[in-house]
């Protein structure tokens, strides 16, 4: 793995974010190569999920630097000076960004065939057979191929999760976004989740994964990075880490998890 | 979970249901209620029955009729559309479209419909001329009011315009029940901020708009009796009351355009039913295939997808 040349596809750096008065990010700096899938572990409130919003602006950029692709997240420099970007630009950047939610957030009011086709469609201007196409083949790849016409609230959670990551992958993007994407799930059904996450990991998409699977961090993860408070308390090797932590925050919180 | 037929099924409880002696004598005083009322349409000779089978299909009623639809679905419409631009404006990022709409909504809610209904009958000794131009500076076009603002607009105006003010409420209300998520979710994607609108957001929050809105429509059916005040003198009531006056016999007239405004509210009802059942579409209304031609065409492309009838949720599936 560390033998290929690795290119830097995101980079945070001095990324800080305030709600009013409450500091929540604290300076956070991460790099994650192309390819590479980048766990973000670490307890309720410690920004971790915050900080992956960032990234695809679903939260605005109090301080610091994001960029993905080369590209400055949400933002315009024009001679060292920041200009906010239109919503239209914002838009544009968020289609190279998959984003996975906690909750889902399936759009009720469409089938699963309808959910993944909606971007495409409505986005790319895909022509409908062709998106029908490639979203048929997609809900297939996450092992849900014979649930097309079902609406969501006829799936059980795993199966909504499967199919938002469909949804997601639809729009071809370079990077995908997991926020806790498994703990709303009923514990037989996570593994199903992961293993689809496990797949994407193979075919070499690049991923930042919050979570708290610590096994799928083991198993799948190139790198770990270990947040609390708002800050980045250690980064490394997940088997390393996990293995042997170096600080004693780390180290507590593994206590409780595993 | 085979399910094997054992010898020794168990045995169903067989127990004495609890016994509702209330309900039978409520039924009872109620049902000796509504035989005095019947007996007393048929034997009541003042509510001349004759009268009423005279003048229930009269040209002059059944153009009453098709007036207070045409009224009450041309300022519906008219409503719905600035409801629509009001709810909008009242959560935009722009502080302008918001206090714009907030003033709106407390002006039109915060007249009497009656007031504004005589204000827009005249609308032309207001202003007797419409023209547009640079303020202060030349004309460009003039008209007279009188020949745009005749009573039939001035009804739909006066009706329309406080209508919208109650109806940009239940928008906002609509609007305001989707979940966040939702956004969020469409945001990720990519979507624009109008799509996100048109094809998530709002087809969500109909399930929570129609049937306040249903209810308003049904009720605007009977404010259009008000368009007197413009004045406007064909719709229903108008019709009936002039009946009554010539013939000296306001029951039966009345009975009329009860019979009448009860038929136009059923038609109303049953419209509602279907498109409440358009936009409870995967939440109330879970008929796959047949609401969606997509999924239907999906079903015919691909013989994996032949099964999608199928549901691991089969007690989910039969509600």
């Amino acid at each position: 793995m560390t033998i290929t040349a690795e290119k830097p596809l995101v980079k945070i750096e001095g990324l800080h974010k305030y709600y009013g008065h409450h500091h929540v990010l604290r300076g956070i700096d991460m790099t994650v190569n192309q390819g590479e899938v980048s766990v973000v572990i670490g307890p309720s409130g410690s920004g971790k999920s915050t900080m992956l919003r960032c990234v695809n602006l679903l939260e605005s950029i109090s301080s610091g630097r994001i960029s993905v692709g080369g590209q400055l997240i949400g933002y315009r420099e024009v001679n060292g000076k920041l200009h906010d970007l239109k919503t239209k630009e914002i838009a544009a950047q968020r289609r190279e960004i998959g984003m996975v939610f906690q909750r889902f957030n399936l759009f009720p009011h469409k089938t699963a065939l309808q959910n993944v086709m909606e971007a495409p469609v409505h986005v790319k201007g895909q022509s409908k057979a062709e998106a029908q196409k490639r979203a048929l083949e997609l809900l297939d790849r996450v092992g849900l191929g014979d649930r097309a016409g079902h609406y969501p609230s006829q799936l059980s959670g795993g199966q909504q999760q499967r199919v938002a990551i469909a949804r997601a992958l639809a729009m071809e993007p370079e990077l995908m976004l997991f926020d806790e994407p498994t703990s709303a799930l009923d514990p037989e059904l996570v593994g199903d989740v992961l293993n689809v996450m496990k797949d994407l990991a193979k075919s070499g998409m690049t991923m930042i994964v919050v979570t708290h699977e610590i096994g799928f961090a083991r198993e799948v993860g190139d790198t770990l990075t270990f947040m609390d408070g708002g800050v980045v308390v250690e980064s490394g090797d997940p088997r390393e880490i996990i293995a042997n932590p170096q600080h004693a925050r780390t180290k507590e919180f593994l206590g409780r998890v595993l | 979970m085979e399910h094997h037929q054992h010898r020794d099924e168990p045995v169903l409880n067989k127990s004495v249901p609890v016994r509702h002696p209330g309900r039978w004598l409520s039924a009872v005083i109620i049902l000796a209620f509504v035989a005095v009322f019947l007996q007393s349409l048929f034997t009541n000779p003042n509510f001349r029955w004759d009268i009423v089978g005279t003048y229930i299909l009269d040209v002059k009623v059944v153009q009453g009729v098709g007036w207070t639809l045409l009224l009450t679905v041309a300022s519906m419409v008219l409503a719905i559309v600035l409801a629509i631009l009001l709810a909008f404006m009242r959560q935009s990022d722009n502080p302008i479209f918001r206090w714009s709409s907030w003033v709106w909504v407390w002006f039109f809610r915060g007249t009497p419909v009656y007031t504004q209904l005589v204000f827009w009958g005249l609308i032309a000794v207001l202003y007797p001329k419409i023209s547009a131009g640079v303020p202060f500076g030349p004309e460009l076009f003039s008209l007279d009011t009188a020949s745009v603002v005749n009573a039939t607009v001035a009804a739909i105006l006066g009706l329309g315009l406080n209508e919208s003010a109650y109806l940009a409420e239940i928008f906002r209300a609509g609007l305001k029940s989707v979940d966040k998520g939702q956004q969020e979710a469409a945001e990720a994607l990519g979507m624009s901020k109008g799509k996100i609108m048109w094809r998530i957001i709002l087809p969500q929050a109909m399930r929570v708009i129609v049937p306040p809105t249903g209810n308003e429509t049904i009720g605007m059916l009977k404010t259009t009796s008000l368009v007197l005040a413009v004045p406007f003198t064909l719709d229903l009531t108008f019709a009936t009351n002039a009946l009554a006056n010539r013939t000296y016999l306001p029951v039966p007239l009345l009975i009329v355009a009860a019979i009448w405004y009860l038929v136009i509210t059923s038609i109303l009802m049953v419209g509602q039913h279907f498109i409440e059942a358009y936009y409870g579409k995967g939440v109330d209304n879970l008929a796959p295939a047949a609401a969606n031609p997509a999924a239907a065409k999906a079903a015919g492309a691909g013989a994996d997808v032949k099964h999608s009838m199928k549901t691991d949720f089969p007690e989910e599936s039969a509600r």
